[in-house]
Parts: C-alpha cells; sequence; structure tokens
C-alpha cells in the first residue's frame, strides 16, 4: 500500500514545514528519551515514586490474575496426577507411613531441643514476617527480572527486605511504593545472593545468569568440592537474609562453582511473606561511609 | 421501480444513510488498544526469562504501518513514558526507542513508498529484532551470552505474532471507523 498522497509535501512549502517539523519533534523526543535513561543509569531511583503510583494503580487488578494463576496451577497439577495415579498412590502410602515415624522422632527431638533451649536460656528465634502478600506481576517482557507484590509502605514493606515463600529465597524488596513494591528476583542477572552449602560450611555466592538459573561462584577456589543435587541455604552473610533459608540445588558443575536450579519458583508459588532485614544494624553501617561514624 | 442492492448504500464501514463515523471512536481506539498492551504483561509471571513478545510495542508498530500518518511523530514520548511505567525497564528506554522507530518508519516509507504484506512483516520483524536487543542493551544490566540465548524464544514469538496481532489491528481499524453516530 503506498502512503496517502496528501503525505508527499511537494511543493507546498507548509507541508513541507510539517514534514520538517515532525521529524524535529520525533528526534527531541528521542533526545528526552536518551536523557532520561541517562538520569535513570545515574540516579536508579530518580523515577520510583511515578512508577509506584503507576503499579499502585495497576494492582488490584493484578490480585485478580494473581488468583486466576493460581487456579489455573491447580486445574493443571489435578490433570497431571491423574497420570499414573495407582502407582503414585502406593509410593505416596509407603512415604507418609515413613513420614509418620520420622514426625514422631522429630517431635521428640523438638521436645529435647526445647528442654536444652531452656537451660541454655535461649529465646524462640522463629522470624515473625512483616506482611504476606501475593505476587501480582512480573517484568515479562524485559530482559530484567522483577516482579510486584501486592502489599508496600502501608503494609510495613521497606526496602531490603527479603521476600520468601514457603519452599525458600524469592528476592528482595528494591522498591516500595504505598500499596505495593517491586522485588529483584534471584534470577535477574544484577542479583547476588551469599550462600552455604547446606551439609558444611563450603560458602559461595548464587547470582542470577538472566536465563532462570543461578551460577554458583565459590568464595574459596581450588578442588571444587560441590556435587550435583547439593542444596545451598542462605548464609546470613550481608545482613539481609537470616540464614538457613534454602535457595538453589546444583544441577551441573563447572571450574569455578556450578549451575544451580532455583528452589522456590515464584510462578509457582501463591503467597510469599516478607520478612524483616536480619542484621538491620549490619546493612545499615556497610551502606554508611567510612568516614561518617555510626551513631550509637 | 428498480431494486437497488442491499449494499449499494453502505461502504464497509456500514450504511451511509443516516450514519457517520464517531470521531471520538476514530481517535481514542488506536491509543487505547496500544496502552492496554502496554500494560497486558504486567499481570503476567514470567520468573524464568522474557517469553511475553512486548505487547505494546508489536501494536504500536502495527498501527504504524497500517496507518501511516494517523500517529504523529511525537507520539514516542507519551506512549513510550506509559510503556516504561511498567514494563521493568530504566524509565526512558521506550521514549527513547519508540521515537527512534516512528523516524525510521518514516525513512524507510520515503524511500519505499510501495509496500506489500511480506515486505511489511520483513521491516516490522527487523524492528522487533532491533528493538528486544537495544532494550536488552540498555536494562541496566551487563549484557552476557545466556541472556541473549534467553531472548531467542521472546524474539522468534514476537516476529511470527506480527502477523496475528496486524490482522487484529485491522479489526481494531474496522471498527474504529465503523459508522455509528446517528445523524439526524
Amino acid at each position: 500500500m503506498a502512503p496517502n498522497s496528501s503525505r508527499r509535501s511537494g511543493h507546498s512549502r507548509r507541508a513541507q514545514y510539517s514534514v520538517f517539523t515532525g521529524y524535529l519533534l520525533a528526534a527531541l523526543g528521542a533526545l528526552a528519551g536518551a536523557g532520561l535513561l541517562a538520569i535513570s543509569f545515574w540516579q536508579p531511583s530518580a523515577f520510583s515514586d511515578l512508577r509506584g503510583a503507576a503499579t499502585d494503580v495497576a494492582q488490584p487488578v493484578g490480585e485478580g490474575s494473581a488468583a486466576a494463576r493460581t487456579g489455573s496451577n491447580n486445574v493443571w497439577d489435578t490433570i497431571k496426577a491423574y497420570y499414573r495415579a495407582g502407582s503414585k498412590n502406593a509410593a505416596l502410602q509407603e512415604e507418609v507411613e515413613l513420614a509418620r515415624i520420622r514426625l514422631a522422632e522429630a517431635e521428640a527431638l523438638e521436645q529435647e531441643n526445647a528442654r536444652l533451649k531452656s537451660l541454655l536460656g535461649l529465646s524462640e528465634s522463629e522470624v515473625e514476617p512483616v506482611t504476606v502478600a501475593r505476587l501480582v506481576g512480573s517484568s515479562s517482557t524485559s530482559s530484567r527480572r522483577f516482579a510486584y507484590l501486592g502489599a508496600g509502605r502501608s503494609d510495613g514493606v521497606e526496602i531490603g527486605m527479603p521476600v520468601r515463600s514457603p519452599r525458600g529465597v524469592v528476592g528482595r524488596v528494591l522498591e516500595v511504593s504505598r500499596n505495593s513494591s517491586r522485588i529483584l528476583l534471584l534470577t535477574d542477572s544484577e542479583s547476588v545472593l551469599p550462600v552455604r552449602r547446606s551439609s558444611d560450611e563450603t560458602v559461595a555466592f548464587a547470582e542470577g545468569r538472566g536465563d532462570g538459573l543461578l551460577k554458583i561462584r565459590l568464595i574459596n577456589l581450588g578442588l571444587n568440592p560441590l556435587e550435583v543435587g547439593d542444596l545451598f541455604v542462605t548464609s546470613g552473610a550481608g545482613g539481609y537474609y537470616r540464614p538457613g533459608v534454602a535457595v538453589a540445588i546444583l544441577s551441573e558443575k563447572t571450574p569455578d562453582g556450578g549451575v544451580a536450579r532455583l528452589v522456590a519458583e515464584p510462578s509457582a508459588s501463591d503467597y510469599v511473606s516478607v520478612e524483616p532485614l536480619w542484621q538491620g544494624e549490619a546493612v545499615e553501617s556497610a551502606a554508611t561511609p567510612v568516614e561518617l561514624e555510626l551513631d550509637e | 421501480m428498480e431494486r437497488l442492492s442491499p449494499s449499494a448504500r453502505s461502504d464497509r464501514y456500514g450504511s451511509r444513510i443516516n450514519r457517520t463515523q464517531s470521531p471520538l471512536r476514530a481517535s481514542i481506539v488506536p491509543y487505547a488498544s496500544i496502552l492496554i498492551a502496554s500494560l497486558l504483561p504486567l499481570f503476567l509471571l514470567a520468573d524464568v526469562m522474557p517469553l511475553v513478545p512486548p505487547l505494546g510495542f508489536l501494536l504500536f508498530l502495527s498501527w504504524r504501518i497500517m496507518r501511516p500518518g494517523l500517529l504523529p511523530m511525537w507520539v514516542g514520548v507519551p506512549l513510550g513514558a506509559f510503556d516504561d511505567l511498567f514494563s521493568g525497564q530504566p524509565f526512558g528506554s521506550a521514549i527513547l526507542l519508540w521515537s527512534l522507530t516512528m523516524i525510521a518508519f518514516e525513512a524507510i516509507e520515503t524511500r519505499f513508498p510501495w509496500r506489500g504484506f511480506w515486505q511489511d512483516w520483513f521491516t516490522a520483524g527487523l524492528a522487533i529484532v532491533l528493538y528486544v536487543l537495544l532494550a536488552m542493551a540498555v536494562s541496566g544490566a551487563a549484557l552476557t551470552t545466556h541472556q541473549l540465548i534467553a531472548a531467542v524464544p521472546q524474539v522468534l514469538l514476537s516476529v511470527l505474532l506480527y502477523p496475528i496481532i496486524s490482522r487484529m489491528v485491522a479489526w481494531l481499524d474496522r471498527f474504529r471507523l465503523s459508522r455509528s453516530r446517528r445523524i439526524g
């Protein structure tokens, strides 16, 4: 299809000027975009209020779609469950019986634990979550991995707080607005999390690769002690995450560590909880320049 | 008296007797559809890799190709700003890239005034590939091979989706210009 003849300027001065103005305005727009982009890089939080207000408006719709997503997940799981139901049922029954025995043992251990703790005078260290909310959306077209949470400043959420699902760590709060907040998921290529192997004290960094997997980078280089199937938990270093929360399972070994898969997939989790900063003072002091003294 | 065929007094937008196009609808539909398409991917949860095509950009592209001159040249600024609010990209990236798209398409159109479906698809496909790559470059994270590999499905899906999106836009255009207002 050829463009309308009216869009050809020909000898008309007026039409020529309007074409020129069009190009000029578009070029100015591109320049403005480049300027705003530069500001976004220089001061990443410069437009967070604007973005936060926009997400606040869209958040109620996200609640609906989150509920629908959970529902459809359940339907799919139900259909999948019918596949080889008989043999699965038998295996599960066996597992339940074993689990009952283990549960009884665990109860005994718990009792003993409580007794020993009372002897030592330790208080219960279970963390009370700041709030529990749904993941209402994500940056699904961008190469960055952000998710949006349906809880914000009014629920007590603050920047830096860890977000976890019942299975393990999901990410960390990046920006907060009134009723929603933006979360940096572990799979984002800018996310780094200090972890350790659950079985011993092998410490490492879990870095997002941007394609859904985590890169495990060992801190002590040398012989790579990792095995496929190792579970990594948070180590507590840095002060953001409390130690001992599941993060990832190693799926491939590389010379300097390995590649791991997430334990807690955000899209599979119904509700997530926001926890307070584990060591708020440590985070604060790490953010304070050396020249300034920490106030007591 | 001769009988006229029933379609003689109507065009593809409906009956021409006693009906006219609604100016409000004609001006709102393109913008509303692009804004809604920008907003939609927010509600899908993609935790592993970017799988959803940049729907806002696809609709913007389709409207630009289908109706040259309908969107003013500077339209990349407001529409891009809206897209940036929800896309997770740093603010300004869509403003920049959508404005550049407008300029590029205007230049391509003066160079090749006659075009058809295949050429449109080729141009749009090229624009989509460049857009995804450039958006990745300005996303604020360092580019890695893993990210590039992860973007391949998204790019393929977007390019393949273009013909369907342009049919949808054609339908929206018929809806936009349908004779709905009653005169007299």
